[in-house]
């Protein structure tokens, strides 16, 4: 059995908390091979990171404790290792990187120095290393090594920091390679280059690599075979594939079917007259321009999304309509008055007719409130819609409606799993009755099978009040299930507009052809077939 | 739906529950009680005790503690005057919580008051409120109070005046950076796409997260303004004898510490255990207000980290 590179045994980790052991992990056995890129596949609270934690000595024991198992590295055990050989094995040969590359870059030394520094550590001469960090940079795509070594962290991008990260991780060539989330903080395209280079990486040095992911899509385009958790346990593994293609545990079947992007695109609607014509929308912030000549109109009952990577104005515009910033110029019709020149007074009337629901339920709901005080705020502030006495069974009702229990009234925010916190945070901005909601990225936050729950709620509230919404994202396969039109945003601009069938099956502009080409399909084989595509077209060039 | 922590019933009566949570700590339930001993004392004393507290007998001039023979008043022993200390202390301890509580209230509310506005609004008051603060901490603290004090006449009044201006810069910071940084949080923007006032917002939603912070600065400032009255008194421009407070107390047992230390002892116990309490119970306070930490005290007293 010690063939494998890798390989964990019945390991079952276990955190004692004030509420009792919570067990993380329990029982899970998996192996990694030279070569392979093996994916462990699970939602937020599976313990999907606790096995990696577990190998790179990263459980903080006590609270954490390994209750039983074995972590084999070429044969060897692990936990049976004293702290010094453990410290010479990890970064050496198991290297890891993270979600959030920043926050694991120090700040105050330039990038060149730090990924030197982990050859030094480990015994490298300064001279060396140095030509070796050039090296790394040129091979993990950063423009310019030489100058580029010299600069901090912050004057680099999300990807490339991302890269950078890489690149520190390589610098020993390790054997195995865990990424934790690693595109999960970036943008489509972005991503698409990262799970590029990693495999490409991955060629080349013949390292085995252990992703961990929530996303079908990152599965399906780097990954030989793939691990499920749920709930600390493993229920399936197998080769990507052959788990997608015929799922044996009702769980991974679940979790394929939720994923977005598979259903009929809905058809083109009719024209409406629009609810809210916006024309000329700019904003500036000194001299960056945030937003620039925005132009589009939302029907009545109509969903718009608007897609586009960070930094393209999408939050911009809906903080302007809300008027949380003030437009530069241009102006937004809604029912005829324009939303940026209306008095205080039609202003806070305008307030209840077009509601926001934010990306993260956790910050957008205020701890200290119970959760009838959050909704019931909005009758406080418009008293004309609901007489007092009437404000409980309404809120119970409301509760119902977004599938919570009345029940639940007394309860805080943190006492909610997070897909039942933006359902409160829907239940709020529906107790103003509004006509128009607009959602910054509301799920994006969330796990694919909450995900989907949020969005039939969205889209149930659409069919039984005719709501309008203006729906904020980046992800485009939930755009594709749920919207009526899209705009595509890019650095400020809208670069394109059209129903989801136009953009989504004949897109016009190359941007928009690049985001689409980039986001990634659940399905292993179809990620293939683009693939075989992508480098098809490569080779003439 | 998944688990959802289990509640505890909010219906079973406002004050047994806080009771029950207070008991459920037991180091804030024992200074709860000490506080409302001391705060008897305060109210009741100086009627009962006054002729006791200031009858001089010179054959019990310094007398040691624990020494019943000379009746129980003496039991902690007696002044430079001969004066029983235990009468003494529960008579001060009039003046000094009244002094205290007054400064360090009109000096929390005035300073958290003025640091909303600064950090609230985006105008001018944001720019000049501040300055305010720099100008009153440039400024030595007992300097002013002698100026004050020295054209004032030295009342109890004008002592908490002097104290509380003092003291307002530290609240004012405070409350200035924290508001500034709740500011921008999810929750009041979600508010103000609701059309809530700046009234509610403040008061509603910034207010309460600030809060805690400001009521455990107030308990450290409580321990702060005594000590400062009675560095006032020792320059005789605080209270006047035969007014007394503990601190004066202690500045009065000073030139005897080395033949009488129970002069100064007894009365600067008095501070640190009224000091003590207030911390105590600040913390408490501090998780029973937050919902996300309440269940510490409802699940019985058992404490993590």
């Amino acid at each position: 059995m010690a063939d494998h590179l890798l390989e964990v045994r019945n390991l079952s980790v276990t955190f004692h908390t004030v509420r009792g052991p919570v067990h993380a992990v329990r029982n899970v056995s998996w192996h990694l091979d030279r070569g392979e890129v093996l994916a462990i596949l699970g939602e937020s609270g599976s313990g999907k990171s606790v096995s990696a934690s577990a190998i790179m000595d990263l459980i903080d024991c006590p609270p954490g404790q390994i209750t039983s198992g074995e972590l084999l590295f070429e044969g060897r055990d692990l936990l049976k290792m004293g702290r010094e050989e453990r410290r010479d094995i990890n970064g050496k040969r198991i290297a890891m990187i993270f979600q959030d590359p920043l926050s694991h870059l120090n700040p105050v030394y330039t990038v060149g120095w730090q990924i030197e520094e982990t050859m030094v550590i480990h015994g490298t001469p300064r001279a060396r290393a140095r030509a070796e960090t050039l090296a790394l940079l040129a091979k993990v795509g950063i423009p310019n090594p030489g100058q580029s070594a010299h600069k901090y962290p912050h004057q680099f991008s999300g990807g490339q920091r991302q890269r950078l990260m890489i690149a520190m991780a390589l610098a020993l060539r390790p054997d195995i390679l865990i990424a934790d989330e690693p595109t999960t903080a970036l943008d489509v395209t972005v991503q698409a280059q990262i799970l590029d280079l990693l495999e490409k990486l991955q060629a080349e040095t013949g390292m085995g690599l252990l992703l961990i992911t929530h996303d079908l899509g990152v599965v399906a385009e780097v990954a030989d075979r793939v691990v499920v958790m749920n709930g600390g346990e493993i229920v399936e593994q197998g080769s990507a594939a052959q788990v997608y293609a015929n799922p044996q545990h009702p769980y991974t079947a679940r979790l394929i079917a939720a994923a977005p992007g598979k259903g009929e695109m809905p058809p083109d609607r009719a024209p409406a007259p629009p609810l809210l014509a916006v024309s000329g929308l700019c904003k500036r912030y000194g001299e960056f321009t945030a937003l620039e000549g925005a132009d589009f109109a939302l029907a009545e009952g109509e969903t718009l999304a608007i897609v586009g990577e960070s930094g393209s104005g999408k939050s911009t515009l809906a903080k302007c309509l809300l008027r949380l910033d003030e437009p530069t110029g241009g102006q937004a019709l809604y029912k005829g008055a324009d939303l940026f020149r209306l008095s205080p007074k039609d202003l806070f009337r305008m307030r209840r007719d077009i509601q926001m629901v934010f990306q993260d339920p956790t910050q957008s709901l205020n701890p200290r409130m119970s959760v009838y005080d959050l909704i019931s705020e909005a009758w406080v502030i418009h008293p004309e819609i609901l007489p007092r006495a009437q404000w409980k069974a309404r809120a119970a009702g409301l509760l119902a409606q977004v599938g919570l229990l009345p029940e639940h009234m007394h309860r805080y925010a943190h006492q909610f799993s997070g897909g039942q916190r933006q359902r409160i945070a829907i239940a709020r901005a529906l107790a103003l009755e509004p006509r128009v909601i607009i959602c910054d990225e509301a799920v994006s936050a969330l796990d694919v099978s909450i995900q989907a729950q949020v969005i039939e709620l969205l889209a149930d509230l659409r069919r039984r009040f005719g709501l309008s919404y203006i729906f904020i994202a980046h992800d485009l396969p939930v755009v594709r299930d749920f919207a009526d039109r899209v705009i595509v945003m890019q650095g400020g601009r809208i670069v394109e507009q059209g129903s989801v069938r136009q953009i989504f099956d004949a897109p016009r502009e190359t941007y928009t052809k690049n985001l689409l080409a980039a986001s990634l399909d659940p399905d292993p084989a179809v990620q293939a077939a683009r693939r075989e595509a992508r480098h098809a077209a490569k080779v003439p060039a | 739906m998944a688990d959802i922590a289990p509640v505890t019933p909010a219906e079973k009566g406002r004050l047994r529950s806080v009771l029950a949570m207070l008991w459920a700590d037991k180091p804030a339930f024992v200074a709860a009680i000490f506080l409302c001993v001391v705060l008897v004392c305060a109210l009741i004393g100086p009627a009962l005790l006054d002729a006791v507290a200031t009858k001089q007998n010179l054959r019990g001039r310094n007398a040691p503690p624990f020494d019943l023979s000379k009746g129980w008043l003496l039991i902690l022993g007696g002044d430079a005057l001969g004066r029983p200390l235990l009468a003494r202390i529960i008579v001060a301890a009039q003046n000094t919580i009244a002094i205290a509580a007054g400064a360090v209230v009109a000096s929390m509310i005035v300073g958290s008051a003025l640091g909303l506005v600064a950090g609230y609004s985006r105008g001018r008051w944001a720019q000049i409120i501040p300055r305010l603060a720099d100008v009153i901490m440039s400024f030595p603290s007992l300097l002013l109070a002698v100026i004050v004090l020295y054209m004032l006449e030295p009342s109890a009044a004008n002592i908490i005046l002097v104290l509380a201006i003092t003291r307002i810069p530290v609240y004012l910071r405070t409350t200035r950076a924290e508001v500034l940084e709740v500011r921008e949080r999810m929750f009041v923007q979600a508010a103000r796409v609701m059309g809530a006032s700046d009234a509610r917002i403040v008061f509603r939603h910034i207010l309460p997260v600030v809060l805690p912070t400001l009521l455990t600065i107030a308990t450290l400032d409580f321990a702060f303004v005594m000590l400062a009255e009675s560095s006032l008194s020792f320059l005789g421009i605080g209270i006047q004898a035969p007014e007394v407070t503990w601190g004066l107390m202690v500045a009065q047992g000073r030139p005897y510490l080395t033949s009488a230390w129970w002069l100064s002892f007894w009365p600067g116990l008095a501070i640190i255990l009224t000091t003590l309490s207030l911390n105590l119970l600040s913390n408490w306070l501090r998780v029973a207000l937050d919902p996300q930490q309440r269940w510490r005290l409802e699940m019985g007293g058992r404490k993590n980290g």
